[in-house]
C-alpha cells in the first residue's frame, strides 16, 4: 500500500513575474516499508521536495496523499501535528539543542505530541537504546562525537514512533566510519522495524543502500529504478 | 502543551544567559521599587498628617470665617472678620444649635513673652478653657483658667513646656508673673511636653483667654476659628446644619454660594488630606511608571535578539511538530517570567528600601511616621510586570511563531 503518493507536483517560486520552477509534475508513490532514496545535485529541487513532502512546504499544484488521506487542504496546525506524530526528521547538520542532554534533546518531540509525561522517559530511553546511546544519555552534544550526535537524532526521530522517516544527507557531515554506522542503523530500521525511509542524498554511493532511486534533475523525475546490486552498511560502507 | 513543562523549557532558556536576563530585568526592578516606595511613604506621610488631625478628635467642628477658598489664588476671601460675640452667642443659643456640648472661640498671633530679662517668641492662643480637653493637653501644673476668668478678661495664662522651660528653666513657674506686650499675666497653668496637635506645636504654646487675647493683646473683636465640639460623632452633620442654618439666618444669606462663614469637619480634613496625598503618589507613580516603560522596551529589545539567536531553536521545534501557537507561548512566557521576576525583586527592594526610608524619616523628621507597606501596591506591581511582560513580549513572540521552519532550519 503506498505511504506517500504525488501527483504532478510543482513548486513554483514567483517574485513580481519572475518565475523559478523548482519542482515540475513530479508524480511518484513509496510504500510503506519501503527504502527509497531521492538522488540529485545541489539545485535539482530535491530539497523543496523533502520540505513538501515533510509537511514543511506546500506544493503549487498538484495532490500529495500521506497514508490515504489528501493533506494538501490541511491546516497549519493539523500539518503540525502530522509532522509529530507520523514522520522523523534526521538532518544533515544534527540539530540538537545545545547545553541539553541527550535524554532531554530526545524528549523534544514528545513535547508537542499530546503525551503523558510520565511516559517520556521510558519512550526516550528505548530510542537511545535502539540506537546504541544508552551509556550517553545525560551527555551534552558538545561532549559526543558527529556520528554520536546524528544517532541521538535518529532516536529522536524514532521517540514518537513514526512510520517514515526522512534522513536529509544524513552522513554528509561525517567521516566513513560513522558513515557507515549511521547507515547501517537506517537499514536496520527499516528491516528490523519496518520504518519507511526515505534518504535524501546527492552520492550515488550513498544512494545505493536504497531499495529504489529517485532520481531528480533541474525540478523533474528523471530516473525512477530498483537498485540492482544494493549496498549493505553492515558489510562494506565506504566513502 | 502543559503550562509546567512550557515553564521549564522558559525558565532554562532564561537561565542559560543569567547575566543577561538579570541586566534585562533591571529596569523593571528599578521601575516596581520606585513605585512601591512611593506608595509606600505617601501611606506613611498620610498616616503622619492623618494622627495629627485625629488628634484633637472626630468631634470636632471647625467654624471659620470666609467663604471655602476655592483656589491658590483666592486668599483674598479667607481673612475676613464675619465671626464675633454676636455669632458665638447666636451659635449658643440651645434652640439654634442642638447637640453641641462646648463652642470655643479661637484667637492666634505670635508674640514675645518676658519673664525678668529672658524673652522668648511663642504662639499667643486664646480660647474657652474646654479647648484644653478637646486637644487632650490637660496642664501637668496648675490649672488651666475658668469662664469667669474669660468673662472678666482675666491676665492669666498657661504655658507651653518649651516656653516655661526656655524662660524659668527647672524653677517653679506657677504663681509667677510673665510680660506679654507690657500687659503682666500670672502663670496659672504648665503643661508637659505634647509635641504636635492638629499641626500646631503645643510645647511653644502661651493659652490665654479669648476675651483678654482679644482686647489686651491682639486689638480685635472677631474670631480666627470656633471650635465646636458634638455630643456625638453621629450627630455631627445635624451640628453642622444647625451652626450653617443659625448663621445664615443671622447674617440674612439665603444663597449658600454667598457664605461668608464654612464650616469643616475632621472627615472633611482626612478626606482632603487623602485626596492630596492620593495625588501626589498618582503622579510621583506616573513618573516612576515611565521608567517601567523603558524595562518593558529593554526586554522587548532582548527578546528579539534572543529569538534571532534562537532561529535554528525555532525551526527545529517547528519541523519537530511544535505549532505556532507553541512558539508564541514560549517566549511570551519568557518575557513574562523575566518581568515577573524583575517584579518580585522590585516588591521587596522597594519594601526594604521604603523601610530603611521610614527608619531615616521617623529619627529625623517625625516622630510620628511610621512604615506602612500597601499590600495593594505589591499586588499591583506584581501585575504591572506581569501586564509589561505580555505587552513586550507578544511582538517578539509573534516574531518567533511566524519564523519559516524551513528558513529557520537554513539560518547561521
Amino acid at each position: 500500500m503506498a505511504l506517500i503518493e504525488v501527483e504532478k507536483i510543482s513548486k513554483v517560486y514567483g517574485m513580481d513575474g519572475f518565475e523559478t520552477v523548482a519542482l515540475r509534475d513530479i508524480s511518484f508513490s513509496v510504500n510503506e516499508g519501503e527504502f527509497a532514496a531521492i538522488m540529485g545535485p545541489s539545485g535539482s529541487g530535491k530539497s523543496t521536495l523533502l520540505h513538501i513532502l515533510g509537511f514543511l512546504d506546500r506544493a503549487t499544484s498538484g495532490t500529495y496523499h500521506f497514508d490515504g488521506k489528501t493533506i494538501d487542504e490541511y491546516s497549519e496546525e493539523e500539518l503540525a501535528v502530522l509532522r509529530n506524530k507520523k514522520i522523523g526528521f534526521v538532518f544533515q547538520s544534527f540539530h540538537l539543542l545545545p547545553r541539553t542532554s541527550v535524554i532531554d534533546n530526545v524528549k523534544l518531540p514528545l513535547l508537542y505530541s499530546g503525551i503523558k509525561e510520565i511516559y517520556w522517559n521510558d519512550m526516550a530511553l528505548e530510542a537511545i537504546d535502539s540506537v546504541g546511546l544508552s551509556h550517553r544519555v545525560n551527555h551534552e552534544p558538545s561532549q559526543l562525537s558527529g556520528g554520536e550526535k546524528q544517532r541521538v537524532a535518529i532516536a529522536r526521530a524514532l521517540v514518537n514512533k513514526p512510520k517514515l522517516i526522512f534522513a536529509d544527507e544524513p552522513t554528509g557531515n561525517l567521516d566513513s566510519k560513522s558513515g557507515k554506522a549511521i547507515m547501517e542503523i537506517l537499514q536496520d530500521l527499516n528491516e528490523k522495524e519496518g520504518k519507511t525511509i526515505i534518504l535524501i542524498t546527492h552520492e550515488t554511493y550513498t544512494a545505493e543502500h536504497a531499495e529504489r532511486i529517485i532520481k531528480i534533475l533541474d525540478g523533474e523525475v528523471e530516473r525512477d529504478f530498483k537498485v540492482d546490486s544494493r549496498r549493505k552498511a553492515s558489510i562494506d560502507f565506504v566513502k | 502543551m502543559k503550562f509546567f513543562q512550557l515553564l521549564k523549557i522558559s525558565s532554562k532558556a532564561l537561565l542559560a544567559n543569567k547575566s543577561r536576563s538579570a541586566l534585562t530585568i533591571l529596569g523593571i526592578v528599578i521601575g516596581i521599587s520606585s513605585i512601591i516606595m512611593v506608595m509606600s511613604i505617601g501611606k506613611g506621610a498620610e498616616g503622619l498628617i492623618l494622627g495629627q488631625i485625629q488628634g484633637i478628635g472626630s468631634r470636632t467642628i471647625s467654624v471659620e470665617p470666609g467663604r471655602e477658598p476655592q483656589g491658590p489664588a483666592d486668599f483674598a476671601e479667607i481673612f475676613v472678620d464675619s465671626l464675633k460675640e454676636r455669632e458665638l452667642e447666636a451659635l449658643m443659643k440651645k434652640s439654634n444649635v442642638r447637640g453641641a456640648s462646648s463652642f470655643n472661640p479661637f484667637v492666634i498671633q505670635g508674640m514675645n513673652v518676658a519673664y525678668g530679662s529672658e524673652t522668648k517668641r511663642g504662639t499667643v492662643i486664646g480660647t474657652a478653657p474646654a479647648l484644653f480637653d478637646i486637644f487632650n493637653i490637660p496642664p501637668d501644673e496648675g490649672v488651666v483658667f475658668s469662664e469667669d476668668d474669660v468673662k472678666s478678661q482675666a491676665s492669666v495664662v498657661v504655658l507651653g513646656a518649651n516656653i516655661k522651660e526656655d524662660l524659668f528653666g527647672l524653677s517653679d513657674a506657677i504663681g509667677e508673673k510673665i510680660k506679654i506686650k507690657n500687659r503682666t499675666f500670672r502663670v496659672i497653668g504648665v503643661m508637659g511636653k505634647k509635641g504636635q496637635v492638629s499641626f500646631l506645636n503645643m510645647d511653644d504654646m502661651i493659652i490665654v483667654p479669648y476675651t483678654t487675647a482679644q482686647k489686651y493683646l491682639m486689638g480685635i473683636d472677631y474670631f480666627h476659628n470656633i471650635i465646636v465640639e458634638a455630643e456625638s460623632e453621629e450627630i455631627i452633620d445635624f451640628v453642622v446644619s444647625d451652626i450653617k442654618a443659625t448663621l445664615r439666618e443671622l447674617h440674612d444669606i439665603t444663597d449658600p454660594e454667598k457664605d461668608d462663614f464654612h464650616v469643616s469637619t475632621q472627615a472633611d480634613a482626612a478626606e482632603i488630606v487623602g485626596s492630596i496625598t492620593g495625588v501626589l503618589t498618582a503622579l510621583l507613580v506616573a513618573v516612576a511608571a515611565i521608567s517601567l516603560l523603558v524595562g518593558g522596551i529593554g526586554i522587548m529589545n532582548i527578546m528579539l535578539v534572543s529569538v534571532t539567536e534562537r532561529t535554528r531553536e525555532i525551526g527545529l521545534r517547528k519541523a519537530l511538530g511544535a505549532t505556532r501557537k507553541d512558539m508564541m507561548n514560549q517566549f511570551l512566557l519568557e518575557a513574562v517570567i523575566l518581568t515577573a521576576t524583575g517584579g518580585v525583586i522590585g516588591i521587596i527592594l522597594g519594601a526594604l528600601l521604603s523601610f530603611l526610608a521610614s527608619l531615616v524619616l521617623s529619627s529625623l523628621v517625625a516622630s510620628g511616621w511610621t512604615f506602612a507597606f500597601p499590600v495593594s501596591a505589591a499586588l499591583i506591581g506584581l501585575f504591572i510586570s506581569a501586564a509589561i511582560g505580555l505587552a513586550f513580549g507578544i511582538y517578539p513572540a509573534k516574531e518567533a511563531a511566524s519564523k519559516d521552519p524551513i528558513e529557520a532550519l537554513r539560518y547561521e
